[in-house]
């Protein structure tokens, strides 16, 4: 693959992922305030030394924003990887073993896939307590369903092929068939729905954060940073629209780069048509 | 697939998931899971009945499914928020939490009793309508929610009007202009909005049009001595942010669906034999999209059913889903179960709706396998 070959929306949505992994990185040396200092009036305007204003309490905008990056992206990262390793797992493990527990994971995904995500959290939010990790994992167990349903037909159709049939009769075992004759040659259409589900990851959080059952102040994240500004709308003050920005941003360039990846694999496959 | 159900959008068009069982299978209802029932009960009758009216048995057992699907989904939201730890007494009372305390709320709250005497209890109410008290205002939920649930509908009902018609031309205008401009156009578009939160749409619509321009009311309160036309500029708002969030969805389903039967070997065949591109679509393509673009429709109304949540709480709108949320804040418990009970049937109505309605289009979906 040549790098002129990158069309340039995916180089955009490259350029943004690098710059919101960077402030995500480094957000303690680049941003001029801490994120929870009070450092001026509230709701001062864009300019001078605060590039973005300030928020609801009088706190710097853009720190809170450099900051929130590192919140925002750490726990959706988090929660996609482990949704992944569980839809993974699971989706493999039926496909391989097939029969009664497949009909039994599949079956039990069903049932999960029956309540709407946003709803199903609001319902296990309501009990659980509010703490992070909880967060994450309620994140991951209900995307996972997602996971399941295409790793279970990627491998379902991998897991006829001869190689596997060849493995089998070697006598290997189910985990060796999973890891080393399944996973390897999933992996590509798997990569691009990871960059899905990352997309997607981040706009549920910043959704959950809004609705105030997310992450819980006064760490920033960014869909927290919309409910807290929120008020300021109705004077006028678009506060609360910068971090809403911030969110979009990074879920239009992750897309973006999914799109290409997506492309390019159906382009591998010879398929006529993009569809 | 709410939340699933938005970001599918590209996986369709690409993929494993892609093709006739990637949308046969959309709806979460497939499978054997609640067969059984029916046909045990009715023994040889159903079996005769099967093979005489095909049709009709396969849309009955469609229904079932569903009604033993709402049913597991009760057993789920009831028993599963059971399970989980984390009491209401504890939380409620806070720092204060002393032992006897907490027991008399129990008490108040009947938590005492057994999990089995509960669950009965409360789905006997829930079948009949009546979902309990609220804990936090000791309202009666039914008549809350009798309240709210019209005020929601009527919202997802506009929303539903005016982007299903754009949704279906503007994905045949993407096949149409396939690869070239307005295709391409329509296709960054429409990516960038399936990444926009539904609060930052709502706002940024607030901004322009309520404060900046002054032409819509904000926040979106409703009641009951509103006139239909007060009724709806009030929702305006609300309504747009709904229909730029569903649209990208539908439009890149439709396509992708409307793609999928323009990529296969009859449609092929009669570009090979010299057809016009207009009679391609209407005779050869056209009957068969029917089905997967219902589908789409239908699966992209379930989550407007859902989207409707957020924008709610956005626009202050009296409806289901800012009950929800409040709820949960406080965490007043049969207010929770009672809309999410609500909210997921809705929800596999529609899918079981996309289902019967795509074999009622396609006949090759009445003979699986």
């Amino acid at each position: 693959m040549r790098l002129s070959s990158i069309p340039i929306s995916a180089w955009v949505g490259i350029a943004g992922i690098t710059l919101a992994l960077f402030c995500a990185l480094f957000a303690p040396w680049i941003a001029p305030y801490g994120e929870r200092d009070v450092v001026g009036d509230i709701w001062l305007p864009m300019g001078g030394d605060f590039p973005l204003g300030t928020d609801n309490l009088g706190r710097d905008l853009l720190s809170r924003l450099i900051f929130g990056a590192r919140t925002t992206i750490f726990v959706a990262l988090a929660a996609t990887v482990i949704s992944f390793s569980l839809g993974m797992l699971l989706s493999f493990t039926a496909a391989v073993t097939g029969g009664f527990v497949d009909q039994l994971f599949s079956r039990f995904n069903d049932l999960m896939m029956a309540i709407p995500t946003l709803i199903f959290a609001l319902v296990v939010l309501a009990v659980l307590p509010q703490q992070l990790w909880i967060l994450i994992l309620v994140m991951a167990v209900l995307d996972s369903t997602r996971v399941f349903r295409i790793g279970r037909a990627v491998a379902l159709d991998v897991a006829v092929m001869e190689f596997v049939e060849a493995a089998r009769l070697r006598g290997e075992g189910t985990s060796w068939i999973i890891f080393r004759e399944i996973l390897p040659n999933t992996l590509s259409p798997l990569l691009a729905e990871f960059g899905l589900r990352f997309a997607f990851s981040i706009l549920f959080l910043s959704t959950l954060s809004f609705l105030g059952l997310g992450i819980q102040p006064p760490a920033a994240d960014w869909g927290g940073m919309v409910k807290d500004n929120k008020d300021g709308i109705i004077f006028g003050i678009s506060a609360a629209l910068v971090p809403g920005g911030a969110i979009a941003g990074l879920a239009i360039c992750v897309n973006l780069v999914v799109d290409w990846l997506m492309k390019r694999t159906s382009s591998l496959k010879g398929g006529r048509g993009d569809a | 697939m709410a939340g699933g159900g938005p970001i599918t959008g590209p996986a369709l068009s690409t993929g494993p998931a892609a093709g006739g069982e990637g949308l046969s299978q959309s709806a979460p209802v497939p499978g054997a899971l609640v067969t059984p029932p029916t046909g045990v009960v009715t023994g040889t009758f159903w079996r005769r009945f099967t093979l005489r009216r095909p049709l009709a048995a396969l849309i009955i057992q469609r229904l079932g499914l569903s009604v033993g699907l709402l049913f597991a989904v009760s057993l789920m939201i009831f028993g599963g928020v059971e399970a989980l730890p984390g009491d209401f007494a504890t939380t409620y009372l806070g720092q204060s939490a002393t032992p006897q305390a907490v027991e008399n709320i129990r008490k108040d709250l009947g938590l005492d009793k057994p999990l089995t005497e509960r669950y009965l209890n409360w789905l006997g109410g829930a079948v009949k309508g009546d979902f309990g008290t609220s804990w936090a205002s000791k309202n009666s939920v039914s008549e809350q929610i009798g309240n709210r649930l019209g005020n929601s509908l009527f919202l997802a009902f506009f929303a539903a009007l005016v982007s299903v018609p754009l949704a279906v031309a503007l994905g045949m205008l993407a096949v149409q202009y396939r690869n070239r401009l307005p295709d391409k156009i329509i296709n960054v578009v429409s990516l960038a909005a399936i990444s926009l939160p539904e609060f930052f749409v709502g706002y940024l619509l607030i901004l322009f049009f309520a404060v900046q321009l002054g032409v819509a009311t904000f926040p979106a309160t409703v009641y009951d001595s509103m006139g239909f036309g007060e009724r709806l500029s009030a929702i305006a708002l609300p309504v747009a942010t709904l229909v730029l969030v569903v649209l990208a969805h539908m439009m890149r389903m439709t396509r992708a669906a409307i793609l999928n039967v323009m990529s296969s070997a009859y449609v092929e065949t009669a570009e090979l034999k010299g057809l016009s591109a207009f009679r391609i679509i209407a005779k050869h393509a056209a009957p068969n999209a029917v089905a997967p673009v219902i589908n789409v429709i239908a699966l992209n109304l379930a989550y407007l059913v859902v989207g409707v949540v957020v924008v709610e709480v956005v626009f202050v709108y009296p409806g289901m889903g800012q009950y929800m949320v409040d709820a949960v804040t406080v965490r007043d418990m049969p207010v929770v179960q009672a809309c999410g009970l609500i909210f997921a049937a809705f929800y596999i109505f529609l899918n079981m709706a996309a289902d019967i309605l795509a074999i009622l289009a396609n006949p090759r979906l009445r003979h699986p396998r």
